[in-house]
């Protein structure tokens, strides 16, 4: 005789203590430490604080570890706890212009004044695995130099000077927050920055991959990138001044892009925007690439019907919270609804079936 | 941290939630009441279980809930369904209420999939988690334009849909989140529910529906009109299984089919559990009832 199964909360239970053991792995090799994640894996950590919208690289590594390295997982944890902190106020806007910079670089020019700094960068090693990383040990000193003092000016307003470049409209508008508000479309560019900034890097990259392949074709020159600790400042309403309450590391990238003109405007130059948490810089300049892609409408372009061109689309399925959550979401029972279809597929097939019958008889 | 409804022992505030969220989450709640069937959007929070696993009826019932209530939580009509399992002990854990398996003994019960079969009374609130919330989404994917065409009435898509489906199969071949009409204004998704239970929408109890990744929030107050959307000549059929429970012998509820051996034998048991269990005990019996199958 057949039992209904029953007993899901054992099930749960027990699943969370093997699922605990199968995270530390063999007991015989050392437990990581969260400062070893932070310390040791720290793009992962970056990822982690840029699209769980929280800048705290002690808890993304921590979040790692609990995830056993599923960068989603550990995004999805931090967006959690994310949503019971108090919200105290508004930072300043950051003034990248004052950033202390590790790396910055133009595609656009030969050389800028401030130079181009190269910084901690994967681009030109060769990609061979170094199996001398399988052995312990200090790797050789960098060469140092003194730090650059004073702001590193934009290589986008040399070209904004001569009128080449199209410039932005400045505002004191508080930003709307997607976190606090439902979306609502059309977004306008606050708000898809916003989006765009904690979409999943993935989706981003592919959405940006795909106007450089032709669809909502816009082609883009990295104008600056540049990566570095700026301060955040918060006007303290007790004290009347703005303070420094503390630094974060930012990637931000401007694409200088062709544009041909259009009816009301002669040729010059466009922009796209990408700003993210931590040295995250294949996101940064990806999110420039679809900002510059999702602007045809303000700057009087075709749309050519491309899905990065298409906002609704592409703010609705950049989050990856909700993309894993929903797609995994068919893994819960669904049996009362397929066993609708079951009926209604049952009874369409022998409906047909007693047609044919009559047919034949006929 | 402390709370305005009572005390809680966990680190959270009462049913997780701030009292803030909570406040806008009821704020949307009374304006969903107030316009039976419209879609309010909401802030929705990012909760501690993913999105698509009831986090808008989570929502909805951390604004609900008070520290006196008695909750029940459904999947596909039964308690002991995994992430009913899951949910119930979220609530048990971040606001300490009392659960019950009891459908008459609750006072808010959130369900997926199912509405239960025991008549809800005006003292109990019915909590959908709803997956997609648009019912003409699948009509037309742009948030947009459906907006629009709710504004404006203009639902003939939809009557399209189906008539197309009767060309095609003889039947509506939607059968389940059937489309239903509101007090003859809004067209609505009554969630993934068979359309076995579309009768029960009009019942004594509220019923809100949570939408947590599309944010979205909307109500039936009760003894409101709910129509099943159908034709003259091609009513409303709200079938179930042609079968009996197997347990219990009822022959008026919705039942899950499950295979019991290698050879395609079958039985049918009742989808809402405490139903069936609550029949069974009253001495009714069905085909495979461990003294009938003696």
């Amino acid at each position: 005789m057949y039992v209904a199964v029953k007993g899901g909360e054992r099930a749960i239970d027990n699943a969370h203590t093997w699922l605990a053991e199968e995270r530390r792995g063999d007991t015989s090799v050392a437990e990581l430490s969260v400062a070893q994640i932070r310390e040791q894996l720290s793009l992962a950590v970056n990822r982690v604080m840029a699209e769980g919208s929280l800048y705290d690289p002690d808890l993304a590594a921590l979040a790692i570890k609990q995830a056993r390295g599923d960068l989603i997982e550990a995004i999805f944890l931090i967006r959690a706890y994310r949503t019971t902190l108090p919200r105290l106020g508004h930072a300043e806007p950051v003034d990248t212009g004052k950033m202390a910079c590790d790396r910055r670089i133009s595609a656009t020019f030969k050389d800028v004044p401030g130079g181009q700094v190269l910084g901690p960068t994967f681009d030109y090693t060769h990609r061979l695995l170094d199996f001398a990383l399988e052995a312990e040990g200090l790797p050789p000193a960098a060469e140092t130099s003194e730090a650059q003092t004073g702001d590193t000016p934009r290589v986008t307003e040399f070209l904004n000077k001569g009128g080449l470049i199209q410039s932005e409209a400045r505002s004191d508008a508080t930003p709307p927050d997607m976190t606090h508000a439902p979306m609502q479309y059309p977004a306008g560019r606050p708000l898809r920055l916003q989006a765009l900034t904690r979409g999943d890097e993935g989706f981003v990259l592919s959405m940006a991959y795909s106007t450089q392949r032709g669809y909502g074709r816009n082609h883009p020159f990295v104008g600056e990138l540049r990566i570095g600790k700026v301060a955040v400042e918060m006007d303290i309403p007790e004290l009347g001044f703005a303070i420094e309450i503390g630094e974060v590391t930012l990637s931000e990238c401007e694409t200088v892009n062709q544009f041909a003109g259009s009816r009301t405007e002669p040729a010059q130059f466009t922009r796209g925007y990408g700003l993210v948490f931590g040295q995250t810089e294949r996101k940064a300049i990806s999110m420039a690439l679809v900002d510059r892609a999702l602007r045809w409408e303000e700057l009087g372009e075709d749309n050519l019907g491309a899905p990065a061109q298409d906002e609704e689309f592409v703010l609705a399925h950049s989050d990856n919270i909700q993309a894993t959550g929903f797609l995994e979401h068919i893994k819960l029972p669904h049996y009362v609804d397929f066993q609708s279809e079951l009926e209604l597929v049952r009874k369409i097939r022998r409906d047909a079936a007693e047609a044919a019958m009559q047919e034949a008889a006929e | 941290m402390t709370d305005q409804t009572g005390a809680t022992t966990s680190d959270y505030n009462f049913a997780y939630l701030d009292e803030q969220t909570k406040r806008m989450i009821r704020r949307a709640l009374l304006k969903a009441v107030a316009i039976p069937g419209y879609q309010v959007p909401f802030a929705s929070r990012e909760m501690p279980m993913p999105y698509g696993w009831g986090t808008g009826g989570v929502q909805v019932s951390a604004a609900c809930l008070t520290p006196d209530d008695t909750f029940k939580v459904i999947d596909q009509g039964a308690d002991d369904t995994t992430n009913a399992v899951s949910i119930r002990k979220f609530f048990e854990k971040t606001a300490d209420v009392e659960t019950t398996e009891h459908t008459q003994d609750a006072t808010i019960i959130q369900t997926r999939h199912r509405i239960p079969e025991a008549p809800l009374t005006e003292d109990q609130i019915l909590v959908y988690q709803v997956p997609i919330p648009e019912p003409l989404r699948f009509l037309e994917p742009r948030e947009t334009e459906t907006r629009k065409m709710h504004a404006l009435e203009e639902y003939g898509l939809m009557h399209v849909k189906l008539y197309e489906d009767i060309a095609r199969h003889g039947h509506i071949a939607t059968s389940y989140a059937y489309p239903v009409k509101v007090e003859g204004r809004y067209v609505m998704d009554p969630s993934p529910i068979p359309k076995f239970d579309n009768p029960k929408l009009e019942m004594a109890a509220i019923q809100l529906f949570g939408a947590g990744r599309e944010q979205r929030i909307y109500a039936i107050p009760p003894y409101t009109q709910v129509v099943s959307l159908d034709f003259e000549d091609h009513p409303f059929d709200p079938s179930k299984a042609d079968a009996p429970c197997d347990l219990c012998g009822a022959d008026h509820t919705y039942l899950d089919e499950v295979i019991i051996d290698d050879a395609g034998g079958r039985m049918f048991v009742c989808s809402d559990t405490d139903y069936c269990a609550g029949r069974q005990a009253q001495g009714h019996r069905g085909r495979l009832s461990p003294e009938a199958a003696e």
